[in-house]
């Protein structure tokens, strides 16, 4: 299910969605339902708020929201809400700030946020941040940029970003970007093209992404190309995936390279598709 | 069951004769078919069968493992097999081993950690030391492990042991004190340790350790935001101990890899520092010589030489320069 929303996200971003026939991909979505109202990564298998995202994701993308029972969804996601405001990825999981990022976008696109308490799962992503100004996946974790994306991404849908010192995590976030222009997800670690969504959103969600050097970061990503069969790794050389190929056309768009659709940084989904959700427009 | 008959296939072996698979469903048109290996696949449909039929026996929890070498990241196979150990009574201490043996070569898989952290909750504080143990392993083989940090800091916090936490996150800074993970437990460990009495009696002798650090690698993003941490709320102290300005000035006269040293300066002018002649003359003498004409300002002067010296933030540094006050 995660594939299917890097794989059909990043066509979109190319403007290349009629690539694929619609209906069999959304009736295969749908057979990924199970009874909770949650879906599930494949058919037959139990459901996930990673793969519920994914799927609510690749719906709005199709503009077939409308085929979802949405108040269904959202009971499956508020049910994961915990006592402390945190949210577990399914009924038995772990408590993770991702899991806040993808109940609360989530219901977001589904209209449904005053489902869940809001107050309580903002204060639970506030307790995540650190003194260095990210944010881990609890209170007390290491500061990483993939969690720092969920929880601004889930603060600046709430409309809570005050709990972030902007200036101080800018500043974390533009160290990430190393001698190459790729970036890193924490201090002393190897480049990733992935990085360059979790750290150029979070960058633009907190007005800071003109502190990094956007020409050499493009020219990363670029590298990062294999030219002759198509797609992008994870640092020049490697070998290509759809993992990272998302990851380089979603940072590439929100560099706003030539071609290609802008991307919304919170909600992770092209902007007219976005448009569409929130202003029918 | 003997080796023998472990190594047939399900479909051939007499102690699943009872069983009747069931396949996968993909749908009609499935798009995006994968292709499973054939042990897969039957595996599987095996699982499917007594999953559905809430098979709580021996041979269900046998074939969880066979499900679980195949692919460690289904979820339902891991909550099954909780299911069964539960219902069978199993000895968890033994699950526990079995667990050690296959995360070694999964370590940044969810469900091996979260399955983990279900045994050790039941086993309780007996196994708090163990736990330790094994995730002191894991962060041998990788000391920024994210996964293996984060059950670490569950099992300080569920299950105790913290006597050594912070001898262990010194031994770790001894090995590379640039693991910006073991500057982040330490911190975890100062601020939350029952038997270290906090941040503020913490303080001194951190703050002693956090300086030593950071003369011997004054370049380390890590230890700097750690001497910051440490005086969390309490930004007077920051600004009046002279051990942070004395280690900016310090590293400023060393003449090399001083943008963190800068930058800290910098932090402390904003927020009131009054720096003496000493600190002009050190700022001074890293003035680029091709660069303009030396600014009065202090705090200025700093920004203009990171800009130089940090070409890569430069919009960052020119933001901070264009902040500041009119004049100090």
């Amino acid at each position: 299910m995660n594939g299917a929303y890097w794989g059909l996200t990043t066509l979109d971003l190319l403007g290349k969605l009629d690539a694929l026939d619609s209906n069999e991909v959304i009736q295969w979505i749908m057979k990924c339902q199970h009874e909770s109202g949650g879906f599930a990564g494949n058919i037959g298998h139990d459901p996930h708020l990673l793969y519920t995202l994914s799927a609510v994701q690749v719906l709005a993308l199709f503009d077939k929201l409308n085929v979802l029972d949405a108040d269904k969804v959202a009971n499956y996601i508020s049910g994961l809400q915990n006592e402390d405001g945190s949210f577990s990825g399914d009924e038995w999981g772990e408590v993770d700030s991702r899991f806040s990022y993808l109940a609360i976008c989530c219901l977001s696109i589904l209209h449904r946020l005053d489902k869940m308490n809001v107050e309580k799962a903002v204060n639970y992503i506030a307790s995540c941040k650190n003194v260095d100004g990210g944010f881990g996946c609890t209170p007390g974790g290491e500061s990483h940029a993939g969690q720092i994306f969920c929880c601004v991404g889930a603060l600046a849908i709430t409309g809570s970003l005050h709990h972030v010192d902007k200036d101080l995590l800018g500043w974390w976030l533009c160290e990430r970007q190393v001698k190459s222009g790729g970036l890193n997800g924490r201090p002393e670690k190897l480049p990733d093209v992935c990085y360059s969504w979790w750290v150029l959103s979070s960058l633009i969600m907190i007005d800071r992404v003109h502190w990094i050097n956007k020409d050499k970061l493009v020219k990363f990503i670029l590298n990062c190309q294999d030219t002759e069969n198509g797609g992008i790794s994870d640092r020049p050389e490697d070998a290509v995936d759809v993992f990272h190929t998302y990851f380089g056309v979603a940072g590439l768009s929100l560099l706003e390279y030539p071609g290609l659709k802008a991307i919304d940084p919170a909600h992770a989904l092209p902007v007219d598709v976005v448009n569409r959700i929130f202003f029918q427009k | 069951m003997d080796a023998e008959e472990q190594k047939l296939p399900l479909s051939q072996n007499p102690e699943w004769a009872d069983v009747t698979p069931i396949p996968q469903d993909d749908g009609p048109n499935p798009v995006v078919p994968i292709a499973y290996k054939p042990e897969f696949i039957e595996t599987m449909d095996y699982f499917r069968a007594v999953y559905k039929a809430n098979e709580f026996s021996p041979r269900a929890l046998q074939l969880t493992l066979q499900a679980i070498l195949l692919n460690p990241g289904n979820y339902t196979v891991w909550h099954f097999r909780r299911l069964i150990l539960d219902a069978l009574g199993i000895d968890l201490n033994e699950e526990l081993e079995f667990m050690s043996g296959i995360s070694e070569n999964n370590p940044k898989n969810y469900q091996i950690w979260h399955h983990r952290r279900w045994i050790a909750e039941k086993l309780g504080t007996d196994v708090a030391s163990k736990e330790l143990d094994f995730t002191k392993e894991m962060l041998f083989l990788d000391a920024k492990n994210y996964h293996a940090w984060s059950y670490r800091q569950w099992v300080l916090q569920t299950l105790g042991g913290w006597e050594n936490e912070l001898n262990y996150c010194h031994q770790l800074l001894e090995e590379d004190v640039f693991n910006n993970s073991a500057w982040n437990q330490r911190y975890f460990v100062v601020t939350g340790s029952p038997l270290l009495g906090g941040l503020e009696a913490m303080r001194e002798s951190e703050v002693k350790y956090t300086v030593e650090a950071i003369l011997r690698s004054p370049e380390n993003e890590s230890p700097w935001r750690y001497l910051r941490g440490l005086y969390k709320n309490d930004p007077k102290s920051w600004i009046s101990d002279p051990q942070v300005s004395s280690v900016c000035l310090k590293v400023l006269s060393a003449k090399a890899n001083h943008v963190f040293a800068l930058s800290t300066l910098l932090d402390l002018l904003s927020h009131g520092f009054q720096a003496n002649q000493e600190f002009k003359d050190a700022v001074d003498s890293l003035r680029p010589s091709n660069s303009d004409p030396p600014d009065s300002d202090l705090a200025k002067a700093i920004c203009s030489i990171l800009r130089h010296v940090d070409p890569m933030r430069v919009n960052y540094w020119t933001w901070r320069k264009n902040k500041l006050p009119l004049s100090v």
